[in-house]
């Protein structure tokens, strides 16, 4: 009786799931897959030659300087601002004036990460209108 | 007898290829797959927060710029002066032509600005200054 009952059962892997383990891989690839998508901060930058006349009050200089300090220019004086402080001081200015332009200048010895870094506070801080100053030779 | 033939008829969707096909699926996506990777100049890029994304990845040219300098378009190590040449040519072949400055983090700011002002010679004022994204600490 047992032994009957045994060699009735066909022995056969059972591939029906088969297709759902496939599909469940295609799909886990197609979400797992990331195209490595260009991303940066956006600037348009002037044409050359073209300058436009600003009213002082409207303009603020950021500098930065070889050794990666950043400070405001205003009415010849320097005043040094730590990078933390950065965003915070850039949102007072625009709350002050809306048309407000920041200029930024940065020293040929400053490293690009500080830049990259500056210009991330200048648009976190909601600064839309940023003009990059060229450094003096 | 017609009646009977018929019953025996059970409509059944054939599912034992289902596996192979969608196998053949996923060999598909896998072999066609290309990762577009340059590997021209090692560039690590810097990191911010406010980051855009680039739409589509026709449009862009990407600009490498490597912590010693060097300048790299589409694989070629190419002269500073020789910048807006190349990326002039590449512009009227596609107007609508977004630059991917893709500068290492620790390059001199004054290369990027050299590039840069290369860039507004040729009136490619599109720039995106590529970034990773910043990661919350």
């Amino acid at each position: 009786m047992i032994g009957r009952r045994q060699s009735r059962v066909a022995p056969e892997i059972p591939t029906a799931s088969m297709a759902d383990i496939a599909f469940l891989l295609i799909v886990f690839f197609l979400v797992t897959t990331t195209m490595n998508q260009d991303k940066g901060l956006s600037l348009h930058l002037p044409p050359v030659g073209e300058t436009k006349e600003i009213r002082e009050k409207n303009i603020l200089n950021v500098w930065i300087n070889a050794r990666d300090q950043v400070a405001f220019f205003e009415n010849d004086q320097l005043t040094p601002v730590p990078f933390a402080e950065l965003k915070g001081r850039i949102e007072g200015r625009l709350q002050e004036n809306e048309n407000l332009i920041v200029s930024l200048k940065t020293e040929r010895g400053a490293t690009y990460r500080t830049f990259v870094d500056v210009l991330d506070e200048l648009k976190l801080a909601g600064a839309t209108k940023i003009s990059i100053a060229n450094p003096e030779e | 007898m017609k009646f009977a033939r018929k019953a025996k008829v059970v409509s059944v969707i054939p599912t034992a290829s289902m596996a192979d096909i969608s196998f053949l699926l996923l060999v598909f996506f896998m072999v066609s797959t290309v990762f577009v990777r340059y590997r021209g100049v090692p560039v690590e890029l810097p990191q911010a927060e406010k980051i855009e994304k680039l739409q589509s990845r026709r449009n862009v040219l990407q600009v490498w710029v490597s912590s010693e300098g060097v300048v790299n378009i589409e694989d070629r190590n190419i002269p500073l002066s020789e910048v807006g040449k190349l990326v002039h040519k590449y512009l009227t072949a596609n107007p609508r032509l977004i630059i991917s400055l893709r500068g290492d983090k620790d390059s001199e700011f004054g290369v990027i600005s050299d590039v840069m002002e290369e860039l507004r010679k040729v009136e490619a004022l599109r720039v995106n200054f590529s970034t990773k994204r910043e990661l919350d600490e």
